[in-house]
C-alpha cells in the first residue's frame, strides 16, 4: 500500500548512490580521522535508504529492509563508539588526528 | 525452546557462558589475583573446545536465520582449536606487567569476535551474517589496540576499524541491490529468485569487494601488512589465521548457496583476483624484512590459494578449502608462535635477527622450519597435500591456466620460505639471539602446531571426513 506516491523510486535510489559515493570520496580524500568515520557514516546511511527505498515501493507487504536498516544503524552506532575512542587514544599518543602524520608503518 | 535447539547452537552457547564467566570471575579476584584469570580462560577455553566435539546436533533456528549443519559444526570446531592455541601462545605475554590489569579484557575481545564468527558461520540470512561479520570485526579493532602505549598499536587498530566499516559499507550496498531484485534476505529464497540481471551482477561485485578487504584479497589488501605488524603479535596471529579462515568459510558458503546461478560470472571475478592476489602477494613478500609484514603478505597470497577452491564450485573445492584452513591454522600459528616467543624473549622481530638462530636456539629453529616448509608445500609436511588438492580441485574444472600460474607462484613462494630458512641455518652472525628456555605454555603451543603440521599432512580419514560433509553447487 503506498500512500503519497509523488516521489518515485528511482529519486531515492539516485539519492542513495549520490551519497554512497560522496561517502567513498569522502573517505578516500578527507585526511582527518573523524571526517573519515563520517564518511563511512555517509555510506552506510546511503544503504538505509536503499534497503527502505526497496523495502516500501517494491515489497511493502514485508518488513525486512526496514529491520535491516534498524539493525545497521545500531551497528554503525558502535562502530562509531570504538572507532573514536581509537582516535582519542590516536591523539593522545601522537597528538594529532590527520592521517598523514599517523604514519608510523609503511612498506 | 527446548533442549535440542540448546544443543544447535551449543558453540555459541557454550562461548557466552565462558564470556559471562570470566567476567564474572574478574569483578571477584582481588587485586593481586589478576593473574589467575588467564588460567582460568584459557582452561575454560579448553571446554569449550571439548564441548564442540559433541555428537552433532543438526538443523535451524529462529525461522531459518540460524542454520546448523555438519558442515559449520566442522568449520566451528576449526576455529576452535586455533584460537585455543592462539590463546596458548599469548598466555606469556599477557604476563607482562603492563597487562596485568587488563587480562580479561582480551579473553573477552577475542570470545565475543570468535561469538560473531559463529554466528556468521552459521547464519542462513544475510542480516544474521552482518550482524556476526560485525560482532567479529569491531572486536578485533579494539584488540589490535590493545597495547594501549605503544603508537604502532593505535595506528593498526584505527586502520583496521576504518577499513572494516567501509568494507561493510561497500558489502551492504551490494546486499541491498541484492535485495531489491529478489525481496528476500534469506539465503534459500535469495538464490531461488535470483537472475542474471544487470543489477544483481553489480550488486555481486560490491559484495564480492566487501569480502575481499574481509579475506584480503589483491586489489583490497593494503590495510593487512600495516595491521599485522602494528597489533601485538598474538593479535596479529588470530586476526591472519582465524577471522581470514572465518571470513573464507563464509564466504564460500554464501558463493555456493547463495549464488549458484550467477557461478560463470564470479568464476571470472575470482579467476583474475585468484592470479592477482597470489602473485602480488609473493612480490610483496619478497621484499619484506619485518618477519611480521613478510607473513602478512605470505598470507595474502595463502589467502588466494584458498580462491583455487571457490573457483570450480564443485565439492572437492569445499573440502579442500576446510582442508587446507586447518592446515594453514597449524602452519601459520607455529610460524606466529615462533616470531612471538622471540619478541617475547628479545624484542626482535627482523629477518636479519634470526641469523645464525639454528645455534642458539635449535628448537625454535625447526619448529620454524616446519612451519615454513608447510606454508611453502614441501611434500613430507601436510601443506603440500593442501596445496595439491586445492589445484586438483580447480583442474578437474579444466582451469589449468589458474593452475599453472598458481604453481609457478609457489616456486616464488619456495623462495621466500627458504630466505628464513637460510638465515636461521646458514647465515653466520656476530650477535646471534642469544640462546634461551622457552617456558611450558609457549613449548605446548608449538608442539601442539608441529603434531598438527604433521598429523594433518598423514591422516587420510581427516580429509575423508571433510569430504562426506562438504558440498558443491
Amino acid at each position: 500500500m503506498i500512500m503519497n506516491s509523488g516521489i518515485p523510486l528511482e529519486f531515492y535510489l539516485v539519492l542513495a548512490t549520490v551519497m554512497f559515493f560522496t561517502g567513498i570520496y569522502g573517505f578516500l580524500t578527507r585526511r582527518n580521522l573523524i571526517t573519515m568515520l563520517m564518511s563511512v557514516e555517509l555510506i552506510l546511511n546511503s544503504v538505509n535508504i536503499n534497503f527502505m527505498a526497496f523495502n516500501r515501493f517494491l515489497f511493502p507487504g514485508k518488513l525486512e529492509g526496514h529491520f535491516f536498516s534498524l539493525f545497521v544503524i545500531a551497528v554503525a552506532a558502535a562502530e562509531a563508539a570504538v572507532a573514536i575512542a581509537i582516535i582519542i587514544n590516536i591523539y593522545r599518543r601522537f597528538t594529532t588526528i590527520n592521517v598523514e602524520d599517523v604514519n608510523q608503518m609503511k612498506y | 525452546m527446548n533442549p535440542e535447539s540448546f544443543m544447535i547452537m551449543r558453540h555459541e552457547l557454550v562461548l557466552t557462558l565462558a564470556f559471562v564467566f570470566i567476567l564474572v570471575a574478574e569483578v571477584f579476584t582481588g587485586e593481586r589475583n589478576k593473574e589467575k584469570i588467564k588460567s582460568i580462560a584459557v582452561a575454560l577455553f579448553a571446554i569449550v573446545t571439548a564441548a564442540g566435539f559433541l555428537p552433532a546436533a543438526t538443523g535451524s533456528l529462529f525461522g531459518g536465520m540460524y542454520e546448523a549443519s555438519g558442515t559449520t559444526t566442522l568449520m566451528k570446531n576449526i576455529l576452535n582449536i586455533g584460537t585455543l592455541i592462539v590463546l596458548i601462545q599469548s598466555y606469556t605475554w599477557l604476563g607482562r606487567p603492563e597487562n596485568r590489569d587488563r587480562i580479561h579484557e582480551y579473553f573477552l575481545l577475542l570470545i565475543s569476535t570468535l561469538i560473531g564468527m559463529n554466528f556468521m558461520i552459521s547464519s542462513g540470512h544475510f542480516l544474521m551474517f552482518y550482524l556476526g561479520i560485525e560482532l567479529a570485526t569491531i572486536p578485533l579493532a579494539a584488540l589490535a589496540a590493545y597495547d594501549r602505549y605503544q603508537n604502532r598499536s593505535a595506528e593498526a587498530g584505527i586502520k583496521l576499524i576504518l577499513i572494516s566499516t567501509l568494507s561493510s559499507g561497500i558489502l551492504l550496498f551490494g546486499l541491498s541491490m541484492i535485495y531489491g531484485v529478489t525481496g528476500s534476505l534469506y539465503f534459500p529464497e535469495v538464490a531461488a529468485k535470483l537472475t542474471s540481471v544487470p543489477l544483481v551482477i553489480m550488486g555481486f561485485i560490491f559484495f564480492f569487494a566487501g569480502m575481499g578487504f574481509k579475506m584480503s584479497l589483491v586489489p583490497f589488501h593494503l590495510w593487512t601488512a600495516d595491521v599485522y605488524e602494528g597489533a601485538p603479535v598474538n593479535v596479529t596471529s588470530y586476526l591472519s589465521v582465524i577471522s581470514k579462515g572465518a571470513a573464507a568459510f563464509i564466504f564460500i558458503i554464501i558463493l555456493f548457496r547463495v549464488f549458484p546461478v550467477i557461478s560463470m560470472t564470479w568464476e571470472k571475478v575470482i579467476w583474475v583476483i585468484a592470479v592477482m592476489t597470489i602473485t602480488i602477494g609473493n612480490l610483496f613478500a619478497l621484499r619484506q624484512k619485518n618477519m611480521k609484514r613478510f607473513l602478512a603478505f605470505s598470507s595474502i597470497a595463502q589467502a588466494g590459494f584458498f580462491l583455487l577452491g571457490f573457483i570450480g564450485g564443485n565439492r572437492l573445492g569445499m573440502t579442500t578449502v576446510i582442508y587446507y584452513a586447518l592446515i594453514y591454522i597449524f602452519s601459520n600459528l607455529a610460524a606466529f608462535g615462533v616470531v612471538s616467543v622471540i619478541a617475547e624473549k628479545t624484542g626482535k622481530e627482523n629477518m636479519d635477527d634470526y641469523d645464525g638462530l639454528y645455534r642458539t636456539n635449535p628448537g625454535l629453529s625447526i619448529t620454524l622450519m616446519l612451519a615454513m616448509f608447510s606454508l611453502a608445500g614441501i611434500p613430507p609436511v601436510a601443506g603440500f597435500f593442501g596445496k595439491f588438492f586445492l589445484f586438483v580441485a580447480a583442474a578437474e574444472k579444466g582451469f589449468y591456466v589458474l593452475v599453472t600460474i598458481a604453481v609457478l607462484n609457489t616456486i616464488i613462494a619456495l623462495y621466500y620460505y627458504l630466505l628464513v630458512v637460510k638465515a636461521m641455518f646458514i647465515n653466520k652472525s656476530e650477535a646471534p639471539i642469544a640462546s634461551f628456555r622457552s617456558d611450558f605454555m609457549q613449548k605446548l603451543g608449538l608442539a601442539i602446531c608441529i603434531a598438527g603440521i604433521v598429523v594433518t599432512g598423514f591422516a587420510s580419514g581427516l580429509f575423508e571426513m571433510i569430504r562426506n560433509l562438504s558440498y558443491g553447487i
